[in-house]
């Protein structure tokens, strides 16, 4: 079997790019490191659909952030993520900071940002946004601007690319790639796959799999973003709310989620580690003290979780998405933000550099677009859910307490194309275990549920694949071990 | 839909529930019990150990013992009651809606709702622990239930964060099983639980009780491989330089319990700072005919004294149905109580002057242990209403007075009343 096109990382960009070749007749494949897809970067960064006005004009990030944020439109009519375009404020504290506001929005408008708008009246500002500090003197409105469930995005573009033939190779890490006769045989932990197509959308590990083909020409450093969210009913944001930027990031923004939550972060720091996603006490400080400074009522005693994403920081500062010197080696790489809002029109541009290389693209004929909504237990109204349960009587079993998430959602995310192997496989999907307990109560369940529908045991059942079981045995198997030594097998 | 009326609805069929619909039944009002469980019983059923019933039935038995107890009276009394039923929504006109799957969604009107839904543990994201978020990381009740309900062991080597009674007991319960307890953590000066506990789950086994420490750092990317831990100072900030390591697959946290009120509060009811719904003397919430009794209103030391509370719950919930003294509501005024100097908090918040003639029930914590006390209540003219001297007062023991405010003459203006824990006066400590 050769392959068409290969594509290597399963995050966003990665499943971006497979979704939109999947239009076409052509045998595509996405290789994924990790036991699920969206387990990177994508995983674990702000979630904005950013207007675009940030960027200087000469990188092609803005454009591409621009172009991109236009394409979310169609995309959720057939994707069904949860988006909103809620609308975003650059927050100005000082007088001196609306001069470079007012520059921002002029440019932003010559762009075509749609209705940027400066707001000085600060009744104006605080009835938009009441949670907002008194000192704001200034905002910068973006209409446009909107927040999207970055993994839920992800596991959507894959089961729509999946629907329409694009094969997803899980927990398959690329160790070396040869290139020979205009074939790419990409050697991973698990075997050989060829194609005539490779494209690089590896993110923290762009570099490594660009230099396996010889080409050497730009690093990516992991540059750590640490983050805190709060429970649901702790405040209620109505904005994407960003302080003035700084040269190396956005500022630690506040922020609401599409399930109600609010959030703080991220802050910007330099490292060398790519799997080092850990919090620190300092980080954590900073960006309190970064999110008071917006928000100052901040619901401190009701922090849920805190946690850290990586950003894939290449030297040249901007997007690498080039059409490289190896013949069908496209590397897509240092996609930071905004990445996220940027996605479909990065997908585009790879499109059309395999075109120009002579890649056909003929539409399939059995293409379809769209991937339905799945069905939540949340959306129902009493007498629709009524109606379910006597259909379905897995709607009736509540397994998530906090987040109302009955058995039949998580039956449907494993078995959903490209489906959750995991206990966080689930909690991303579905979220059982991202409320305000965190798994306290529904996690014995989970496992449970994944055991039963997978065939495993439950000490197989892990976190977030290898080297993470969440159970190591029966208690009484383990103590028989003990005494006679060596395995038991009952 | 499948419609229902009833005169009381228990939310909840653990400790707390069983004990209220008991004592609704018994009055001769139809009482129904929705529980989100596949079993009757809660979390106690998970509670192993012994050490219960001491109040309740002078004798010693094991959660699952004590609890299954009222589960026999439930049944006996045909008490009806509804399994993996999870409430969803009640509304302060008391419709209940809750879902199951052989029903549907349910619907039940009632006169008057006992909640009684009890608490969940405070997570590592609640702390803000900071780290990497590896797999090994757990509550200690999660732990519990997976060794003693599900029967699965978590890891093989573990340190427990929090010196709270779960957290110890688990501390004994895996070295049963084999398991090595490297120490038990504690951020403050001194154990948060139960000193019953301290002794009899760490001291007679050997446990290192660490205090004054906290974990700084967690190793590991897959699987936890071991922790940091650093001393603390008064503010518990870390002391640098203090850092020790400890290797561990796992790590339990005992770091606190937080009354599980999310449906309280979407009904409408005010909610406490301590997470518990505010009530007034008749353990009323603030939306009428809405009762609250257990740990959802206050997490207690001991099962015994849910079951006594929550009887009170059901009584109180048998006279507002009777319509006693419902008729008052709406001129029902308040007295505010308040806590004061080294008190954490006070229940209940509020005292329904119609009914100052009866006894009220106060109970209480402190927020740090103190010796030789006075417990003393004042009125907001800095009048001294009671006082109580008590040798020694620790936030691991709920303290609770039975006091009638008539026969303390509280001004009839009064608004506001205070509790505060101070030192006695030097004259009084020699009576010790």
């Amino acid at each position: 079997m050769i392959y068409d096109v290969i594509i290597i990382g399963g995050g966003v960009t990665g499943c971006s790019i497979a979704r939109t070749f999947s239009k076409y007749d052509l045998k595509i494949c996405v290789l994924e490191k990790e036991a699920e897809i969206a387990s990177g970067t994508t995983k674990a960064n702000s979630g904005v659909v950013h207007a675009g006005h940030a960027a200087p004009r000469e990188y092609i990030k803005r454009h591409l952030c621009i172009k991109g944020n236009s394409l979310y439109t169609q995309a959720v009519e057939e994707l069904n993520f949860p988006f909103k375009r809620i609308g975003s404020f650059v927050v100005a504290l000082e007088d001196d900071q609306i001069k470079k506001l007012d520059e921002e929005r002029k440019k932003g408008i010559e762009d075509g940002i749609p209705d940027l708008e400066l707001i000085l009246d600060k009744d104006t500002i605080l009835n938009m946004e009441p949670n907002l500090t008194n000192d704001v003197v200034g905002v910068l409105h973006a209409p446009s601007a909107g927040i999207v469930s970055p993994y839920e995005l992800t596991f959507a573009l894959a089961e729509n690319a999946a629907l329409n033939g694009v094969k997803f190779f899980r927990n398959h890490e690329v160790i070396k790639i040869k290139h020979q006769e205009y074939i790419f045989t990409v050697g991973t932990n698990r075997g050989d796959i060829q194609g005539k197509n490779l494209i690089n959308a590896a993110g923290l590990y762009a570099s490594q799999i660009s230099k396996m083909l010889g080409l050497d020409y730009f690093s990516i450093l992991p540059r750590k973003g640490e983050y805190i969210i709060f429970d649901r009913n702790a405040l209620q944001l109505n904005k994407v709310l960003f302080p003035m930027a700084t040269k190396v990031s956005k500022g630690i923004l506040v922020c609401p989620t599409l399930h109600g939550n609010t959030f703080i972060g991220p802050n910007a720091q330099n490292i060398t580690d790519r799997e080092d996603l850990s919090t620190t006490t300092a980080g954590l400080k900073e960006i309190l003290e970064g999110g008071k400074k917006l928000v100052p009522n901040l619901p401190l005693r009701s922090p849920i979780r805190n946690f850290a994403g990586l950003r894939a920081v290449p030297d040249t500062y901007d997007f690498i998405i080039d059409n490289t010197d190896v013949y069908g080696f496209i590397n897509v790489a240092g996609i930071l933000s905004p990445g996220l809002t940027a996605t479909f029109a990065i997908a585009e541009k790879v499109v059309d550099y395999l075109e120009l290389l002579g890649l056909e693209l003929k539409i399939r004929d059995d293409y379809n677009p769209i991937r339905p909504k799945p069905d939540r237990f949340k959306d129902f109204t009493k007498e629709e859910l009524n109606i379910k349960i006597h259909e379905d009587p897995t709607w009736g079993r509540i397994i998530c307490r906090c987040e109302t998430i009955p058995e039949r959602e998580i039956i449907d995310a494993i078995h959903a194309p490209v489906g959750a192997k995991t206990v966080d496989g689930i909690k991303f999907r579905c979220r059982p275990g991202m409320g305000r307990c965190q798994g306290g109560f529904c996690r014995p369940r989970v496992i449970e549920i994944l055991a039963r529908e997978l065939g495993l045991k439950y000490e197989e059942i892990t976190k977030r694949g290898e080297d993470t079981n969440i159970l190591i045995g029966k208690t009484k198997d383990i103590a028989l071990r003990d005494i006679l030594g060596g395995t038991n097998q009952e | 839909m499948n419609s229902y009326e009833v005169d009381v609805v228990v939310i909840g069929g653990g400790s707390a529930g069983l004990a209220a619909a008991i004592v609704v039944q018994k009055a001769g009002l139809d009482v129904l019990i929705l529980e989100r469980d596949k079993e009757l019983g809660g979390i106690t059923l998970q509670c192993i150990h012994n050490g219960f019933g001491l109040h309740e039935f002078e004798e010693e038995l094991t959660g699952p013992e004590y609890v299954q107890r009222f589960i026999n009276q439930v049944k006996e009394m045909n008490i009806p009651y509804k399994l993996d039923t999870m409430v969803i929504e009640f509304t302060p006109e008391k419709t209940v809606y809750a879902v199951n799957s052989e029903e549907g969604v349910l619907e039940v009107k009632t006169k008057a709702i006992i909640l009684a839904m009890g608490c969940r543990e405070k997570t590592r994201g609640a702390i803000n622990m900071p780290g990497f978020r590896p797999a090994g990381i757990y509550t200690a009740g999660q732990a519990q239930r997976f060794v003693n309900i599900e029967g699965y062991l978590p890891g093989r080597s573990y340190v427990i964060l929090g010196s709270g009674d779960i957290g110890m007991i688990m501390a004994r319960r895996l070295t049963w099983e084999g398991c090595q307890v490297k120490a038990v953590v504690e951020i403050l000066p001194y154990v948060s639980g139960l000193i019953r506990n301290q002794v009899q789950c760490l001291e007679d086994y050997g446990i290192p009780l660490i205090t004054s420490y906290t974990v700084t750092k967690i190793h590991g990317v897959d699987r936890l491989k071991g922790l940091t831990i650093s001393k603390v100072d008064r503010n518990f900030d870390r002391v640098i330089g203090s850092e020790k390591f400890i290797e561990c697959d796992t790590l339990l946290l005992s770091v606190g319990l937080i009354p599980e009120n999310e449906l309280t509060r979407e009904a409408g009811a005010k909610i406490s700072e301590m997470g518990g719904p505010v009530i007034d003397n008749n353990l009323e919430t603030t939306i009428e005919g809405v009762f609250a009794c257990g740990n959802v209103l206050q997490v207690h030391d001991l099962v015994d004294l849910v079951t006594a509370e929550a009887r009170r719950a059901g009584l109180n919930a048998i006279e507002y149905v009777k319509e006693r003294y419902s008729k008052e509501i709406g001129k029902k005024t308040h007295i505010k109580c308040n806590a004061g100097e080294n008190v954490k908090y006070i229940k209940p918040d509020l005292i329904n002057k119609a009914n100052l003639s009866n006894d009220i029930i106060f109970t209480f914590r402190v927020k740090r242990p103190d010796r030789r006390i006075q417990i003393q209540f004042k009125d907001e003219n800095n009048k001294v209403l009671y006082k109580k001297k008590r040798r020694y007062v620790i936030p691991s023991e709920m303290i609770e007075l039975k006091l009638n405010l008539n026969e303390l003459k509280i001004d009839s203006k009064c608004k506001n009343i205070e509790v505060e824990v101070i030192p006695r006066p030097e004259a009084l400590i020699e009576e010790d």
